[in-house]
């Protein structure tokens, strides 16, 4: 009823007459969107929030409302401490590392090289692998007498070989291996649409003018491919805060904790030990990180786009 | 044309050597899936007597067959339902300079920001209560109201840059609302419909959280449900997860071979958008 008065009090008569009856009849084409996106995201989402200040644990009808004791709980929590640091360890480092490798990848395969489009296709495809299966398949090159190990061994590196998911200081950087690995390929192809955009002619006449490859690179190339930064680095940074099947299939968060994510560690919480309450509040910081993250990048590549 | 030099060639060298070891872990699922049990040789080793018997195996103990027909069905009905009403509800979005359009497009942008991590137990309970745990159509629902933020702003960037002359010229010959839509707009964004195809496609074969959640315990299962419930009961087992896993990936790496050059292009597509 709102939006149809809503529609009624817009239409503008410059609009009438260029879209006949277009605007009093087109707001039901949101509605079957709008209808299922409150299902799935809004109305779940809104009631999440509410169960954070309560102590629910899944089962008992009227649960307590407790203010903001399951957020306190968060920083005493060992676990907890831990988790929102791994969490953003990996988001920062996947980022970075993720980014900066499949921009080389992608400046590779834009060349003139004669094997671009195979080797496209081989970047490409672990994006599609499902993360379970690259988990399980990771677990086993990681395991103590697993792939890793025997290629160390074998190229006379023997001396570096590890108990990879097993040892506490290392698993959460064999992890991030596995998501960089998984998902180098998506950056670098949106690096090279990015690149795609960019004029051949542009480079020639900065080469003409003198600029070597670092200086057509950064002074050309890079605020021509922004849009593709923007988008890499927003995709990277909330994929990671967000990691959850990876972590779950390889290590479960463990050794002891020690890899645990906040996405894990709402998942157990809520599935494993009925604290409902507890992970709907884990699940309100990890929305806080995402939208900090989201805005405080979005603002910074804005600047450099100009 | 630029011409080969010897840089090139040592820039082509450096990035085939990158991609090998890229491959190092496909190479080595696809080795152990073709090695019997007793075979104890080193993971890089090729198989002393190559097998296929773990691929028959894999699929007649993990009821894999039913698990694809499941994410088929799944990926399916969630990819047509997303392009419908994600392309429907952004072209009065993209059009209209309306208030309530505006505000409407801006709550679903706010949905690319929340993680599924926030809307994970209360939807859990509603699905429950609504009798659609274990079933298919649960996961098709939540699917597609999960996937209408990234395809609205994607069909919604590619809408404000189309020419308006169109649909005018379509109004003027006295189409209505839906036709112009439908015989004008939609064909008109068919690249970016091929971009959400893919991706939508992608993320939720792919997907294991949502489809663990709704149907584990229940026959239905998708297959990323039934190679986690897989792996769990055969343990040590890798030759025959190993094969269970290629199995499980083989139809989507199929499609992504045959699809691979729309992909760069649709990439190429959304940035403009």
């Amino acid at each position: 009823m709102a939006i149809a008065t809503a529609v009624r009090l817009n239409q503008a008569p410059r609009k009438r007459r260029r879209y006949r009856g277009f605007a009093s009849s087109v707001w039901w084409f949101v509605l079957p969107a709008l209808a299922l996106y409150v299902f799935a995201v809004v109305y779940p989402s809104i009631r999440g929030s509410l169960f954070a200040f309560t102590d629910w644990d899944g089962v008992t009808p009227n649960p307590s409302w407790v203010g903001l004791d399951q957020f306190a709980r968060i920083l005493t929590d060992p676990n907890a401490v831990v988790a929102v640091r791994n969490t953003l360890l990996i988001a920062f480092a996947v980022t970075v590392i993720q980014n900066a490798i499949g921009l080389l990848i992608a400046l590779a395969v834009n060349s003139h090289i004669k094997s671009r489009n195979v080797l496209r296709v081989i970047i490409f495809a672990p994006v599609v692998i499902t993360s379970i299966a690259v988990g399980f398949l990771w677990q086993n090159l990681y395991s103590p007498g697993g792939g890793i190990n025997q290629m160390l061994e074998a190229i006379g590196l023997g001396a570096l070989q590890q108990n990879w998911l097993g040892d506490p200081d290392i698993a959460i950087w064999s992890i991030i291996f596995v998501v960089f690995w998984q998902f180098v390929g998506y950056s670098m192809v949106i690096f090279l649409a990015g690149l795609q955009g960019i004029p051949e002619e542009v480079l020639e006449a900065a080469a003409i003018d003198g600029a070597g490859p670092i200086r057509r690179f950064w002074s050309v190339v890079r605020p021509l491919l922004a849009p593709a930064i923007t988008i890499n680095v927003m995709l990277s940074l909330i994929g990671g805060l967000k990691l959850f099947d990876q972590v779950f299939v390889m290590t479960a968060g463990g050794p002891g904790g020690a890899t645990n994510t906040i996405s894990t560690l709402i998942y157990s919480n809520a599935f494993s030990l009925g604290r409902f309450g507890y992970a709907a509040a884990l699940a309100v910081v990890l929305s806080i990180f995402v939208a900090v993250a989201s805005i405080i990048q979005y603002r910074l590549l804005a600047l450099q786009e100009r | 044309m630029k011409k080969y030099t010897w840089r090139t060639g040592v820039l082509e060298v450096g990035t085939i050597l990158v991609a090998v070891l890229f491959l190092i872990p496909i190479y080595i699922l696809v080795n152990l899936s073709f090695k019997a049990p007793g075979d104890q040789s080193s993971t890089f080793a090729l198989p002393q007597e190559p097998t296929f018997q773990n691929y028959i195996d894999a699929w007649a103990q993990g009821g894999l067959g039913n698990a694809l027909i499941n994410s088929a069905i799944v990926t399916g009905a969630i990819v047509l339902f997303t392009v419908i009403f994600a392309a429907a509800a952004a072209y009065p979005l993209s059009r209209l300079g309306a208030r309530w359009s505006k505000l409407t497009y801006l709550v679903f942008l706010a949905g690319l920001l929340l993680p599924a991590q926030l809307a994970l137990l209360p939807l859990y309970q509603t699905v429950r209560d609504l009798g659609l745990l274990g079933t298919l159509a649960g996961v098709i629902i939540v699917g597609v109201g999960a996937s209408m933020p990234f395809s609205i702003f994607l069909y919604a960037g590619f809408m404000r840059a189309l020419p308006a002359e169109y649909e005018e010229a379509a109004a003027l010959d006295g189409a209505h609302a839906f036709r112009t839509f439908w015989s004008v707009v939609f064909p008109l964004v068919r690249p970016i419909t091929g971009t959400i195809i893919i991706l939508t496609a992608v993320a939720n074969w792919n997907d294991f959280l949502t489809p663990l959640l709704y149907l584990s315990g229940s026959n239905q299962k998708t297959i990323t449900v039934a190679i986690y419930g897989f792996v769990g009961q055969y343990g040590a087992q890798w030759n025959l997860i190993f094969a269970g896993i290629i199995i499980s990936i083989l139809p989507i790496l199929i499609a992504y071979f045959f699809l691979q050059k729309y992909i760069v292009q649709g990439f190429a597509g959304g940035l403009k958008g």
